[in-house]
């Protein structure tokens, strides 16, 4: 079937339009099952179902209009997505008095972070993180002079900077990413392309789980991840990102085996920060999000997939 | 008087209540907000008319203003964190800083004489029908673990037995801004609330009863 979707019909403006259009045909449709869930089963308890819907609208309403900002904008944004999810982490670490001017020190890497991404100088964002701030955070923490849980202190901060800071910003990155002719897509469209798949691969894998879900996958880390959700919810959302190849360079076998690389990268993602959240005895990271959790209860699969996304375009398609 | 009407105002706004009002719009409610990320338990139970008590754990500078943001702003005028004048008031511009955007009602905490003796002034206050915010610690801790509640409270409530008495405790508050530090670290801080008491017996069931309220607060999980 010849589709007319192919980035070269459509130009940036007909992408934008379309992905809206997509998005908004998909929570519609949420909101309609839900409505009919409600209806066909009124003895349920569905108010954390129905939060959650309401919070993906105000989410997805959120993350367009801060996309079809301009880039600074959009930036800011992300740096202020960065600093909550950094703060519902540091929060939950044990930290000692001694770590207090460290931790603001880690806190500054996000502004400077952002700041040579959006001066595009992309040498320095890539290493700032990993090398710099990896000497200098600890080197700055001997100045308290309280070795006493020295290694735990710096290992967990530089953790947080990497896992938050550096994965998250990777979303600024590929925003900003110089894509060479004779590709016509922007970065801000593989950036939709990324987080669509790795949210609609999140949400289902909660619909396979909920409705078919037997077998535990990680049942030490994560209770709610079945096999049945993994399976079903992976192998779903990879055939959703051929929706989406209008978005992206990709052919068609390239968009599937992407599409399985930031599913799965995203599950690990997920995994990774569920143990992290069994580690600190928490359920949830925070509040933030009525029906999610905190902030990087929603954006953990990113921290993973984000970073994988952005290699495998700028070594392709740069 | 219903209890949900505030009994008549007999002060009118100062230059010095607009000033406060705009400093806790513009900077201290956006700062405790975005910056800190304060949560606030027990809601209902912060109390509606003055005047009442409200005691809480002290760790931290951030603390009265944690607490005084949960009032709504017409009512910041009516409330005043007690707070020691000698390291309060050392000087002209803290001493403006703290009387403009707190409304501090300084004490002496040495030297005290029969003129500048806390305790009358707090129950002046109260009588008045003002409001106090009162840290029965006495001083910052290191947020931990709570120190002993000095009994101060326990005689200013001899004389105004009827005001109610809000225990509250603050988390993370010493972790954001220890004593010795300047620049807050973001963490997310939270303001647990208890139920508004009536005390009654002497002062040293009422000072039992008063630690105990505080301390059943900081035992909840902050689920």
């Amino acid at each position: 079937m010849r589709t007319v979707f192919t980035q070269e019909q459509l130009g940036p403006v007909g992408q934008m339009g379309l992905i809206v259009l997509l998005v908004l045909l998909v929570l519609l449709l949420a909101s309609v099952l839900v409505a009919i869930l409600r209806r066909v089963r009124p003895h349920q308890d569905l108010t954390e179902l129905v939060a959650r819907v309401k919070s993906w609208w105000c989410m997805a309403s959120l993350f367009f209009a801060i996309i079809l900002a301009n880039n600074t904008i959009a930036l800011a944004c992300f740096a202020f997505l960065t600093f909550w999810a950094l703060k519902e982490y540091v929060t939950l670490l044990h930290t000692r008095p001694a770590d207090h001017r460290s931790l603001l020190l880690a806190f500054c890497a996000i502004p400077m972070q952002y700041y040579w991404i959006g001066i595009d100088w992309y040498g320095m964002a890539i290493i700032f993180i990993p090398v710099y701030m990896f000497l200098i955070l600890p080197a700055q923490l001997v100045l308290a002079q309280d070795t006493q849980g020295f290694v735990a202190s710096a290992s967990q901060m530089q953790w947080g900077l990497m896992a938050f800071v550096f994965g998250l910003s990777h979303l600024g990155l590929l925003l900003t990413l110089p894509l060479t002719a004779p590709v016509t897509v922007h970065g801000r469209t593989l950036l939709l392309f990324l987080v669509f798949v790795v949210e609609i691969s999140d949400v289902l894998q909660y619909v396979w789980g909920k409705t078919l879900g037997r077998r535990k996958i990680l049942p030490l880390v994560s209770p709610n991840k079945t096999w049945e959700g993994f399976i079903g919810g992976i192998a779903s959302a990879v055939l959703c990102s051929l929706l989406m190849r209008f978005l992206t360079p990709f052919r068609i076998g390239e968009t599937l085996l992407v599409a399985l690389l930031i599913t799965v990268a995203g599950f690990a993602g997920g995994a990774v920060m569920s143990a992290v959240k069994r580690d600190f005895g928490v359920k949830d990271f925070g509040q933030l999000i009525p029906g999610h959790g905190g902030m990087l209860d929603r954006v953990d699969s990113l921290c993973y997939a984000a970073p994988l996304f952005f290699h495998y375009v700028r070594y392709f398609y740069t | 008087m219903s209890p949900a009407a505030l009994p008549p105002m007999t002060t009118r706004y100062t230059w010095r209540d607009f000033v406060q009002m705009a400093l806790f719009t513009l900077l201290v409610k956006p700062f405790l907000t975005f910056c800190i990320g304060l949560r606030v338990r027990g809601a209902e139970h912060l109390p509606r008319t003055d005047p009442f008590l409200l005691i809480a754990n002290h760790s931290s500078h951030l603390d009265t203003l944690a607490l005084l943001s949960l009032f709504p702003l017409s009512r910041l005028r009516h409330i005043h964190p007690v707070a020691a004048a000698d390291y309060f008031e050392r000087n002209k511009v803290v001493s403006l800083i703290t009387r403009t955007a707190c409304n501090i009602l300084p004490i002496a905490r040495r030297d005290i004489t029969t003129d500048n003796d806390p305790i009358p002034r707090m129950i002046a206050c109260l009588q008045a029908g003002k409001s106090l915010i009162l840290f029965p610690e006495g001083t910052r801790g290191s947020g931990a673990e709570m120190g002993p509640f000095r009994s101060g409270v326990a005689r200013v409530l001899e004389h105004v037995p009827h005001v109610p008495v809000v225990p509250a405790y603050l988390v993370n508050m010493g972790r954001s801004l220890p004593k010795g530090e300047y620049i807050p670290v973001p963490f997310f801080c939270e303001v647990r609330l208890g139920v508004p008491q009536q005390v009654q017996g002497n002062r040293h069931e009422v000072m039992q009863a008063l630690e105990g309220a505080v301390r059943q607060l900081a035992g909840e999980s902050s689920a």
